[in-house]
C-alpha cells in the first residue's frame, strides 16, 4: 500500500509537470511534440527488457522480447523523425549570414 | 547496481524527458531538446541491462526495432505523418499488453510478489485495458488516415454509425470491467480467463469506439491515443513499481489530453461530441439560408494575374494541400510572388490537416521560413487588410457560417479570409467540407474559385507567373 501511494505521488506532480511544460509547447511544433512523447512513450521498453531477461519462463521471454522490438521501433522512429522534422524547421532560421550586395547601400564613412 | 543507484539512474532518465518537451518550446531549442531524449532514453535502457540477468533476447529485439525504426523514419513522407504517428500509438498499446502477460506469467521476473498483490493486478488490469484500446483504436484510426477505406469499411474516412451503438459500447466497456474486476479478485490459478477475456473485450472496444469518428476529427482522435499511449506506459509503471515509467507515462498522457483539448477548442465542439462520433454524415447535411447562386470559377492564369498584382496574400492551406503534396509548389510560388514585391504569409488553423501542426511541418519541409507562417489568433486581423486571401484545400476553417447562430458551426472559430479583398480558393471540386455544411464564401462576388488538383493548380500559376 505504500508502494502505491508513492507511485500516485509520483504520478500527480508528473501530470501537473506535464501540464505546465506542454502547454509551452508552439503550436507550430505540435506534430513533432507527438513524435517526440511517442518517442518518450516507448520508455515502456523498459518492462519488455525485464520480460525478455526472465530466465525461468520461456513464454514470457518470448512476449518480452517482441515488446522489446515493438517499443524500440518506436525509440528509434520516433526520436529519428523528430529529428528530422526538426532539421527542417532550423533550416528556416531567418539566416544572420551576409546580406545579398544588392540590398545592402555602400557605407559611406 | 544497488537499487538506489537505478532509481539514480531513473531519476535522471525522468528529468531528460520532462527537458526533451521543454525544448519544443521554441523551434531554436527543439532539436536539443529532442537529443536530451534520446541520452535519457539510452539511460532508461543501459540501466535496465545492468539489473537484467539475461540481455541477449532484449538485444536482439532493440536491434529488430532499430533497423525498422530507422526505415520507417526515413522513408516516411511528411504528408503521412498523421499514419505513422497513429501506427507508433497501437505498438506502444500492444507493448503494454504483451509486458501485462508476462507480468501475470511471471511476477518474479520484475520484483513483483508471488502471487501479484491485489493492487498490482488492478493495476495490471487498468495498464493493459488501456494498452489494448490504444493498440486496436489506432490500428483504426491508421486505416483511415491511410486511406484504407477501399479494403474494409472499417477504414472508412466517414463515420461508421449504427443503431444503438453506444449502448452496445456501453455494455461492452462494462463486460470488460466485469471481466477485470474477477481477474483482480480472483486466486492466482483462475486469473488467466478473466484476464484473457478482459484483454480482448479491451481490443473489441478500441475498434468499436474509433470507427464512428470521421476523418476531419482525426486531430483529435490521434491526440487522444497519443494520451492513452501515455497512460498504458503509466498503468504499467505502477503495476511493476517504476516510478520512470509512471513519470514518462505521465508526461506523454497529459501532452496528449492537452492537444485533444486544443483541438477540441478549435472546433468549438466538446471532446465527448468528438469521441461519441457520427459528426459529418451524409445524412443530416443541415443547408444554410444561403441562397444558391453560381460561383465564379476562374482559371490559373486569371489567379496569378490577381497575385501578381496584389500588395499582400495571405495564404490558408488545408488538408487538400496536404492530399495534393502542394507544399513544394506552393512554397515556389510564395517566392516569385515576393520576388515581384508581394508580402506573402501563411495563416495556420490549428485543425488544418489531420493531426495537430501538420500544416506547419508541411511548410517547413517546402522550407518555408516559419516567421512566414502565423497562427490563427496571429493574423485574423490582418485579412481586412489583405488584397488576397488565398484558400488552398480548406472548407470548414474558413467558413463564414460559424459566424451565423443556428448553423451547425456556429461557434467555431475561424480564419476570417472573407474579410480580404479578393478571395481565391482552389477546391477539387463543389463537395460541401467536412461538417456537411455548405460554405457561402464560395458564393460571395470577391470569390473566385479554381477547381483541380492542388498541386497542378499552382504549378500552372508558376508557369503563369513568369
Amino acid at each position: 500500500m505504500e508502494q502505491t501511494v508513492t507511485n500516485l505521488t509520483v504520478f500527480v506532480l508528473a501530470v501537473f509537470v506535464g501540464y505546465h511544460v506542454v502547454w509551452n509547447v508552439t503550436p507550430a511544433l505540435h506534430t513533432p511534440l507527438m513524435s517526440v512523447t511517442n518517442a518518450v512513450s516507448s520508455v515502456i521498453i523498459v518492462g519488455a527488457i525485464l520480460a525478455s531477461g526472465s530466465t525461468n519462463s520461456g513464454v514470457g521471454v518470448l512476449l518480452g522480447t517482441i515488446a522489446v522490438a515493438l517499443a524500440s521501433v518506436n525509440t528509434f522512429g520516433g526520436f529519428l523523425v523528430s529529428l528530422r522534422m526538426l532539421e527542417m524547421f532550423k533550416r528556416k532560421e531567418p539566416e544572420p549570414g551576409p546580406p545579398t550586395s544588392t540590398q545592402q547601400p555602400p557605407t559611406v564613412h | 547496481m544497488t537499487a538506489n543507484e537505478v532509481a539514480l539512474s531513473y531519476l535522471v532518465a525522468s528529468v531528460l524527458f520532462i527537458l526533451a518537451l521543454r525544448g519544443l518550446s521554441h523551434p531554436r531549442t527543439a532539436r536539443r531538446g529532442n537529443l536530451l531524449g534520446m541520452v535519457g532514453m539510452a539511460v532508461a535502457i543501459v540501466t535496465t541491462f545492468a539489473i537484467t540477468n539475461r540481455i541477449d533476447m532484449a538485444r536482439l529485439g532493440i536491434g529488430i526495432g532499430a533497423v525498422v525504426g530507422l526505415i520507417v523514419s526515413r522513408r516516411v513522407q511528411m504528408t503521412q505523418m498523421p499514419e505513422l504517428v497513429a501506427a507508433m500509438h497501437s505498438l506502444v498499446g500492444l507493448a503494454a499488453v504483451l509486458i501485462a502477460f508476462a507480468v501475470v506469467n511471471d511476477p518474479s521476473a520484475f520484483n513483483l510478489d508471488v502471487p501479484i498483490p491485489r493492487g498490482n493486478r488492478l493495476e495490471l488490469f487498468v495498464g493493459t485495458f488501456i494498452g489494448a484500446v490504444t493498440f486496436s483504436g489506432s490500428i483504426i484510426a491508421f486505416g483511415k488516415l491511410a486511406g484504407l477505406g477501399k479494403y474494409s469499411r472499417l477504414f472508412s474516412s466517414a463515420p461508421v454509425v449504427f443503431k444503438g451503438q453506444h449502448i452496445v459500447n456501453l455494455l461492452i466497456a462494462l463486460a470488460m470491467i466485469a471481466a477485470g474486476v474477477v481477474f483482480v479478485a480472483s486466486p492466482p490459478e483462475g486469473q488467466w480467463t478473466p484476464f484473457g477475456a478482459m484483454t480482448a473485450i479491451a481490443f473489441l472496444l478500441g475498434v468499436l469506439t474509433i470507427i464512428p469518428i470521421g476523418g476531419a476529427d482525426m486531430p483529435v482522435v490521434i491526440s487522444m491515443l497519443n494520451s492513452y499511449s501515455g497512460w498504458a506506459a503509466a498503468g504499467i509503471g505502477f503495476s511493476l513499481n517504476n516510478s520512470m515509467l509512471i513519470i514518462a507515462g505521465s508526461l506523454v498522457g497529459s501532452s496528449g489530453a492537452i492537444l485533444s483539448y486544443i483541438m477540441c477548442r478549435a472546433m468549438n465542439r466538446s471532446f465527448f461530441s468528438v469521441i461519441l462520433g457520427g459528426f459529418g454524415g451524409a445524412e443530416g447535411a443541415v443547408v444554410s439560408g444561403v441562397q444558391q447562386k453560381a460561383v465564379k470559377a476562374g482559371s490559373a492564369e486569371d489567379v496569378a494575374f490577381l497575385l501578381s498584382n496584389a500588395d499582400s496574400v495571405i495564404i490558408v492551406p488545408g488538408y487538400g494541400l496536404a492530399v495534393g503534396r502542394a507544399q513544394h509548389a506552393t512554397k515556389e510560388m510564395a517566392d516569385k510572388l515576393m520576388k515581384k514585391g508581394v508580402n506573402v504569409r501563411y495563416a495556420i488553423h490549428p485543425v488544418a490537416g489531420r493531426m495537430p501542426g501538420h500544416m506547419n511541418v508541411l511548410l517547413a519541409e517546402a522550407e518555408v521560413p516559419y516567421d512566414q507562417v502565423f497562427e490563427m489568433e496571429d493574423i485574423n486581423a490582418d485579412f481586412g487588410s489583405a488584397d488576397i486571401a488565398f484558400v488552398l484545400g480548406a472548407n470548414d476553417v474558413v467558413n463564414p457560417l460559424a459566424e451565423q447562430p443556428g448553423s451547425p458551426i456556429y461557434g467555431m472559430p475561424i480564419l476570417e479570409a472573407h474579410k480580404a479583398h479578393t478571395v481565391v480558393v482552389n477546391k477539387r471540386s463543389m463537395a460541401a467540407g467536412y461538417a456537411g455544411v455548405d460554405n457561402p464564401l464560395f458564393y460571395m462576388d470577391k470569390t473566385m474559385m479554381v477547381f483541380g488538383d492542388a498541386k497542378k493548380v499552382i504549378e500552372d500559376i508558376v508557369k503563369s507567373l513568369d
